[in-house]
């Protein structure tokens, strides 16, 4: 199973390569960058060294004795990525994708944000690194995340607001696409999800898999065994397949993928692609897809700013299909609640996007034994989010308990 | 039939010593019942082909004046089944080759069979898909192949030898050769390379080559089509039909004469 992608970049009938042909030879050349600096042993010592000195890896696996106890269930662990150096695990693929920048002597960096956390993430590599960068972001996201805004430019990043379609991270990545189309010879795309044409869900997926192995070595550390199930949100999908991946052999670990229910599924206000979508093609790849009956792709609804994206990477797609992790979504509301919980049982505020993997917990901890272990990927931390949650707490009038 | 319909129509201008021009216009911009009576004004107005936008919602190779124009159609309920409908309606009547462009996701969302099958019976001779590349070709050539419709391929100025020679060997219809490195939109110039690019593509093209994306005045007609067999034109036609200027857009087509 662990073979995928071929070498075509596709995942069963999923992946591929949908861009205009200015962009193939790019891509192609990227494809290659990443197959040498895969093999090259100073590329991965340098890999090793940003991580460890730089991002603060490994992260911790943390058991959360308060929640395990609250929900009554399994035993909790998460994985800690909300403690990496800008609070997510965005960091690991931007520093692995602009070490490959260098590698093919390019200077300049484009990349979409919705949240703005992966903006972040490359407006802080490309200071590190001495990359000129350039980040489109949604009107409507420049508006709800206005101090992280103010953060990448504070770290010399230039932040394009995109007045295009509903001003959400959708039209951010058409923006710096068409912007890569245009400045292809001296700009390399650093693609935030494990979404977009190959071999961008391959590369993502590989920066990102630190996540599932450090995990692995650290669960059988602490319990002696693999864990019984693990959660991961998916907006894109990239901090749930790189979670997952390295577990994807091992049959007996359940994996549940927790997609942005937003307002309710019936209500067609989320941003459940696996859920409720369809196969289709967007931004390079063909996968699972929120689009209408005439193939015209669907704005995505959610509190989180960063599950808020239409589409989903291949690999889960392949993997929905192949009946090998399961995938749900939780709504707002559910994650809010999620927030809350974290916060109280535990003295973590999780990011709104891995909140939702929280929320799922709860939902599982009556099916699974107390003796099972439970894995949750914490993907980052809420202060992005703090006003975002005051907002709806106070809106909402979900009681103080 | 469809395919040797455009086939012809570029024989008959290259044998009256002429230039093709091929204007595009977004379906569904300014009302679908306008439709036909737009492509049959540009067909009057001496077009040798013409390219139809399907809207699309992420159309990633467009420039603004595009976007747009999909977003208005898209407003106005533009579908790909009504647009189908009514070009069927002047298939007998119409003497002019039309050639679909859109993206690959309303074409796979239709069916990609049945969509051939349905631009085959609106006398379609031909399809430009700007997201689909040479290694993806797979997902639709058969079904097209079936109902003869061209898979007109877009050569890009960043395209290695070898990319270029694979594309001018499967050209048909015509080879699209990109004239800028970016998306559709009104350009004011081009880089010095063009001419002996397009030269070049002529050379070892199975079909005809028309040079499209940023081209927007008679001048850049006329500069383009001397080193290749004519040249599309989109945002410019785009802009001048919604801004009502008839008489713009006449002038450019005539301006492949001179
Ligand atoms: C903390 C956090 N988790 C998850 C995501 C969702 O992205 P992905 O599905 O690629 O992990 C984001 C995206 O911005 C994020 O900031």
């Amino acid at each position: 199973m662990a073979i995928y992608p071929t070498e075509t970049g596709h995942y069963g009938n999923f992946g591929g390569r949908f861009v205009p042909e200015t962009l193939m030879p790019a891509i192609l050349e990227l494809e290659k960058a990443f197959k040498e600096a895969k093999e090259d042993p100073a590329f991965q010592e340098e890999m090793r060294y940003y991580l460890k000195q730089y991002v603060g890896r490994e992260t911790p696996l943390y058991y959360a004795e308060r929640l395990s106890a609250y929900l009554g269930g399994p035993k909790i662990y998460l994985k800690r990525e909300d403690l990496n150096h800008t609070g997510a695990h965005k960091i690991n693929n931007t520093i692995g994708q602009a070490l490959l920048t260098q590698r093919m002597g390019k200077k300049k960096v484009v990349a979409e944000t919705g949240a703005g956390q992966h903006g972040v993430a490359t407006a802080t590599v490309s200071a590190l690194l001495g990359l000129e960068c350039i980040i489109f972001m949604g009107k409507e996201d420049v508006r709800r995340q206005a101090l992280n805004v103010y953060r990448m430019e504070l770290l010399g990043a230039q932040v394009v607001s995109v007045d295009q379609g509903n001003g959400t991270l959708k039209d951010a990545v058409n923006e710096a696409m068409r912007y890569w189309t245009a400045n292809v010879e001296d700009t390399h795309y650093i693609f935030g999800t494990a979404a977009g044409p190959h071999p961008f869900p391959q590369i993502v997926r590989d920066f990102q898999r630190i996540i599932g192995d450090e995990t692995r070595k650290q669960i059988i550390e602490a319990e002696g065994k693999l864990p019984e199930a693990i959660v991961a949100c998916v907006g894109g999908g990239s901090n749930a397949i790189g979670m997952f991946y390295p577990f994807v052999d091992d049959r007996d670990v359940k994996m549940y993928g927790v997609e942005a229910g937003g307002m309710g599924l019936p209500t067609g206000k989320h941003a459940a692609s696996l859920t409720e979508g369809k196969a289709g093609i967007l931004h390079g790849s063909l996968s699972y897809l929120l689009q209408n009956n005439d193939g015209q792709v669907q704005e995505a609804h959610s509190i989180s700013a960063g599950l808020d994206y239409p589409g989903v990477g291949p690999e889960h797609s392949y993997l929905k299909d192949a009946g090998r992790v399961a995938y749900d979504a939780v709504t707002d509301e559910e994650a809010l609640e999620a927030v809350r919980l974290l916060s109280r049982t535990e003295g973590i505020i999780p990011a709104l996007e891995s909140a939702h993997a929280v929320a799922y917990c709860k939902r599982l901890a009556p099916v699974m034994d107390k003796e099972d272990v439970l894995v949750v990927c914490l993907s980052g931390r809420g202060d992005k989010d703090v006003n975002t949650i005051r907002e709806a707490h106070e809106t909402g009038g979900d009681s103080d308990e | 039939m469809s395919k040797a319909m455009l086939d012809n129509a570029f024989q008959t201008v290259s044998e009256a010593g002429e230039k093709a021009f091929v204007p595009y216009i977004m379906a569904g911009d300014g009302g679908l019942e306008s439709l036909n009576e737009r492509i049959r004004f540009l067909a009057d107005s001496g077009a040798t082909a013409i390219e139809l936008g399907l809207p699309f919602s992420d159309p990633v190779a467009d420039g603004p004046t595009i976007q747009a124009a999909g977003i208005r159609a898209l407003e106005a309920g533009t579908t790909v089944q009504a647009v189908l409908d009514e070009v069927a309606k002047e298939r007998a009547s119409r003497n002019v080759p039309l050639v679909i462009m859109t993206y690959l996701n309303p074409v796979f969302a239709y069916g990609v069979e049945a969509f051939a099958s349905a631009c085959a019976a609106a006398g379609i001779s031909g399809l430009i898909l700007p997201d689909l590349p040479l290694e993806e070709e797979g997902l639709v050539v058969e079904a097209l192949k079936k109902y003869e419709i061209a898979l007109i391929r877009l050569v890009a100025l960043t395209s290695t030898p070898e990319r270029i020679r694979a594309l001018a060997e499967r050209a048909e219809g015509f080879l699209y050769a990109v004239t800028v490195a970016g998306t559709t939109g009104e350009r004011a110039t081009f880089v010095d390379q063009l001419g002996t690019h397009l030269q070049e593509l002529k050379e070892i093209s199975k079909a005809p080559v028309l040079a499209g994306f940023g081209v927007s005045t008679p001048e850049h007609v006329k500069e383009l089509s001397q080193y290749c067999d004519g040249v599309v034109v989109g945002s410019k036609i785009v802009d001048a039909l919604h801004q009502g200027d008839r008489q713009q857009v006449k002038d450019l087509i005539m301006s492949r004469k001179q």
